[in-house]
């Protein structure tokens, strides 16, 4: 009996940025705030970088309480969607080569988000990580932290419940 | 309300970088801190591909400024402001297209603390998109003396 050679490692990350890529990149609202998206194995950073279009307090300055919000939040829905895309990928159940903008994979609806601002945001890149703390069958619950310099010292923090996409309806028919 | 007031309230959002990129306007302001804002619909600020729904980040910044607007044009506030907590609930997808307005409500002051309440609509101006509830810091400007 002979196994199968593992895949080469190129292959396999090849595989994983690019569906990461196309879920990230189909998202109209992410590209206007700049937010991208580091990947190390499953784990994921979003990271969106200072741009003058996120200030909301001129004279300090301080980022937006709302571009922060929505930092936040998009790290938490692409966190959920990538958790399902990961396991259905590595499953073989999902060919990532077969998402483009008009097949991706439904994304999870936000129910609520509560926002808990620690200190104003810097005129800096800004980091976050996701993490699901609870994720049903049709409800999931996120925690997100956001910080700038230090990692220990969150400017912001999250918690918000989501609605997951049903599994079995048809992804995004055309 | 008087034509300074609202002339601060211009001049205020025009300052904002983040609410000139959502291209917010103010609507309306009236007397006890209560503020509406309205923002157009922009591709650019699709969460949702599939059907064209914007990202709820685009509607909470509409809401989170008008919030942080009503508590700074309250009678009792000193000057200054910044978000300290605040709790969206989004009930229904906004639809495609359509404008969004938020109303925001001071109804509340006290000597450090602003509660606001906020509701956010479509053109179906009967059944809200999302509502906030936030709690905001009031303090005097920077440089100021209290």
């Amino acid at each position: 009996m002979t196994r199968k050679p593992p895949e080469p490692v190129q292959v396999i990350k090849q595989r994983r940025d690019s569906a990461l890529r196309a879920l990230v990149n189909g998202v109209p609202y992410i590209q206007f705030m700049g937010i991208e998206f580091d990947r190390r194995g499953d784990e994921l950073t979003a990271i969106m970088p200072f741009s003058e279009n996120l200030i909301g307090n001129p004279i300090l300055p301080a980022l937006h309480g709302g571009a922060t919000a929505g930092f936040l939040e998009v790290t938490a829905i692409i966190e959920l969607a990538w958790q399902t895309l990961w396991e259905d990928m590595e499953q073989g159940r999902l060919d990532p080569t077969s998402l483009d903008p008009a097949h991706l994979p439904r994304l999870p609806k936000t129910i609520d988000f509560t926002v808990d601002y620690l200190r104003s945001g810097l005129p800096r890149d800004a980091y976050a990580r996701a993490r699901v703390n609870r994720s049903g069958r049709r409800y999931a619950s996120v925690h997100v932290e956001a910080w700038q310099d230090n990692r220990s010292r969150l400017f912001a923090q999250a918690t918000g419940h989501f609605l997951m996409p049903s599994r079995d309806a048809p992804r995004n028919e055309d | 309300m008087t034509p300074k007031v609202e002339t601060i309230a211009h001049q205020f959002l025009e300052a904002l970088p983040h609410a000139k990129a959502l291209s917010m306007t103010l609507v309306e302001i009236s007397e006890g801190g209560r503020v509406v804002l309205s923002m157009p619909y922009d591709a650019r600020l699709v969460g949702d591909p599939a059907s064209g729904v914007l990202h709820g980040g685009a509607v909470y910044a509409l809401l989170d400024t008008a919030s942080g607007l009503a508590s700074m044009l309250h009678a009792g506030s000193a000057g200054s402001t910044a978000t300290l907590g605040m709790r969206v609930d989004y009930m229904r997808p906004a639809t495609p297209g359509q404008r969004i307005t938020a109303e925001a409500v001071c109804y509340n002051m006290t000597r450090t603390v602003a509660f606001v309440r906020a509701t956010a609509t479509d053109d179906d101006t009967t059944r809200p998109v999302a509502t906030t509830n936030a709690t905001f810091t009031n303090e005097p400007r920077r440089g100021a003396r209290s």
